[in-house]
């Protein structure tokens, strides 16, 4: 061919991207699925495209460092003896020792404790060192049931059963051997080293009929002391939030596809589950049309980094959100001054999402206890406690721009979103308009 | 002995009256009457005591059982015994799905036959059925021992772990990685023990004994089929 001859740019697929394609080599080459930590990846619709309108002629703004506005909540008012008390409406989100190191847990009770929020065990037990500094800890009911006993559900302060979460609605976990230490493997009374599964079902019951009865006995061996939460996955928030309160929960948590897990799949993680973004409205308006809005309360989680995220959630009606991934990255997780060793294990600093592998160089996501030292719980304690503050204030500071004296007043006529997906989603107008996608107009 | 009308009691006054016993009470019989099939009778237990059930019950009785004896003059509902801790369950007639599910430790013993997913990811818990057991029965069973001395449905011991299970009958299926064992001396001895401790008629030597083969303990692309 004549080198004069105008060449066409070589043109990468859309559809078959460098990424796809890389993906369809590892295929070929193992034979077997990816599997990794995290939540979805993918670009959802998310709080991203929403804006607060702020105060105006027609709303009254608050003094933003004179005038009150109040961040406490309290979860559980429908049956329980006991209530849950928090200073502020972020909580941490379950998250099991195993997946995580005991120094993790330590610093995520830590950080908590200091900011008057709850820590929420995970799939493997409760330990005393996470007992100790959580001053409220919620414990999860698992379908596995890994260390389950009636001792620490009676010392716990809230019991969450977990029906699903966000990146994976409808399955279950597996948790590999690298990360089944002695001390992992006794509290889930299985061999040591080896591939630990966790069952998608509770081994007991089957559906929303059972599940009340199930919560029967749990108050019965609680003395209704204890707020009950039903955690559910981005599925059909509609619904799976009515049959959670017809169950008997006295809190509904809902955790949207971007929530984070120790490992699955990652074919499950980008493609099953709803975002947070579509998920909060339907199950508020099942809470409205049940007339138990605020009388059950909503934690939501999945992707919640910001205060401005932590304000959109509580607009659109939760009564709380729930952090993991980003308390983890707040206590150290894929940092940039670890660039050196993420590239060791062939990934870079905020990419680095094998957490099952337990190599995590940050001390965090393993059982290596020379990894684990790495992390000093007090640091990293004070590290989520700052964040946490940030957070608070940063809601606060919305709200008050907005005329609240309360978060919990923030409400959807203070949005809009910025695109038709996330006018649609959230229920909001499109900015500049008065249309709501689906609700009015075309 | 105590006795509590469950057709005059409250079911969370009951239970908070059997809670409330010390480990030194010297009220230490209890008989429940009217149970007419009350779901979460008798649960969270933690006292040496002994308690009667006279009927039939609902879901969950004795659940999360510490060191209590419970004693059912009926037949139980499902999840009979859940996440047992330690104590005894009896059970005169049959039992329902699910029964001694995650129980992690203490005896079960059931003297009609139990229905399907008997033993499920049980963990610790001793386990003797006089009669039959239904399919799936110890799926993800990770310790203690089940007994059966009647037939065991389809897919025994699906995804098993450490725990053992000796069947006197026949066996309809196994599941995924159960295989049948070599019946070893100190087998046979914890299964005289236990139909000794059941009051169950049989002879140890009469039973087959059944476990993991441990070949899905880790995950391998070439076991997919067996899932």
């Amino acid at each position: 061919m004549d080198k004069k001859t105008p060449q066409t740019v070589p043109r990468q697929s859309w559809t078959f991207s460098n990424e796809a394609n890389s993906e369809i080599r590892r295929a070929a080459a193992t034979g077997i699925y990816d599997i990794r930590g995290g939540g979805a990846k993918r670009k959802v619709p998310h709080f991203d495209d929403l804006l607060f309108l702020g105060a105006s002629m027609s709303r009254y703004p608050l003094e933003g460092y004179r005038e009150k506005c109040s961040t406490e909540v309290v979860l559980g008012t429908r049956f329980a003896k006991k209530p849950i008390r928090l200073k502020i409406p972020v909580t941490i989100a379950g998250m099991s020792f195993g997946a995580l190191s005991a120094n993790a847990k330590e610093a995520l009770g830590r950080g908590a404790t200091a900011m008057g929020t709850s820590t929420t065990t995970g799939d493997g037990g409760m330990t005393n060192e996470e007992r100790n500094h959580s001053e409220t800890l919620v414990y999860q009911y698992l379908p596995s049931r890994y260390g389950m006993n009636p001792d620490d559900l009676r010392r716990a302060d809230a019991i969450e059963i977990v029906v699903g979460q966000g990146a994976k609605p409808g399955g279950g976990g597996m948790l590999l051997g690298q990360k089944i230490t002695e001390r992992v493997a006794g509290m889930r009374n299985l061999p040591v080293g080896i591939d630990q599964r966790s069952a998608c079902r509770h081994p007991d019951w089957t559906g929303p009929d059972d599940l009340e009865i199930k919560i029967l006995e749990i108050r019965e061996i609680t003395g209704w002391e204890k707020p009950i939460y039903v955690k559910i996955g981005g599925a059909r928030p509609y619904y799976d939030t009515a049959l959670a309160v017809k169950a008997g929960a006295d809190v509904v948590v809902l955790d949207g596809m971007q929530g984070g897990t120790a490992a699955t799949q990652d074919v499950f993680i980008e493609n099953v589950g709803q975002p947070t973004l579509a998920c909060i409205r339907p199950a508020v308006r099942a809470l409205q049309d049940l007339g138990m809005h605020r009388q059950v309360q909503l934690i939501v989680s999945g992707g919640i980094r910001t205060g401005a995220d932590v304000a959109k959630a509580l607009a659109l009606g939760a009564d709380a959100v729930a952090i993991g991934t980003a308390a983890l990255v707040a206590l150290g997780d894929n940092d940039p001054h670890l660039e050196e060793e993420y590239q060791k294990l062939g990934t870079t600093a905020g990419a680095y999402d094998d957490w099952h592998e337990g190599r995590d160089p940050a001390g965090i996501t393993t059982q290596d206890p020379e990894l684990m030292a790495r992390l000093d719980p007090e640091e990293a304690g004070r590290r989520l406690r700052n964040y946490l503050a940030v957070l608070t204030l940063e809601c606060q500071t919305i709200a008050r721009a907005c005329g609240k004296s309360h978060v919990h007043n923030l409400e959807p006529e203070d949005l809009c979103a910025l695109t038709i997906e996330a006018a649609a989603m959230a229920g909001v107008p499109l900015a500049g308009t008065d249309w709501i996608p689906g609700k009015s107009g075309l | 002995m105590q006795t509590i009308d469950l057709a005059t009691t409250p079911l969370r006054d009951m239970n908070a009256m059997l809670q409330s016993q010390a480990a030194q009470t010297n009220q230490t019989a209890w008989n429940i009457v009217n149970p007419k099939g009350a779901h979460a009778i008798a649960v969270g237990l933690d006292a040496p005591i002994e308690v009667t059930v006279s009927g039939s019950t609902g879901y969950y009785c004795g659940g999360m059982n510490k060191q209590a004896s419970i004693h059912i003059a009926g037949s139980a509902g499902p999840g009979v015994a859940e996440n047992m801790m330690s104590g005894t369950v009896v059970i005169e007639g049959d039992a329902s799905q699910y029964a001694g599910a995650t129980g992690q430790g203490g005896l079960l013993v059931i003297k009609g036959n139990a229905s399907s997913r008997c033993g499920i990811s049980m963990k610790g818990i001793d386990i003797v059925v006089h009669g039959n057991i239904g399919h799936m029965s110890a799926f993800m069973a990770q310790s203690g021992n089940l007994v059966v001395l009647g037939d065991a449905g389809d897919a025994l011991g699906d995804s098993l772990y450490e725990a053992r299970l000796f069947v006197r009958g026949n066996v309809k299926s196994l599941g995924a990685d159960c295989i049948e064992k070599e019946m070893r001396p100190e087998h046979l001895e914890i299964l005289r023990d236990l139909l000794d401790r059941a009051g169950a008629d049989a002879k140890p030597e009469e039973f087959r004994r059944y476990g993991s083969a441990r070949t899905l303990y880790h995950f391998h692309v070439d076991n997919a089929s067996a899932y």
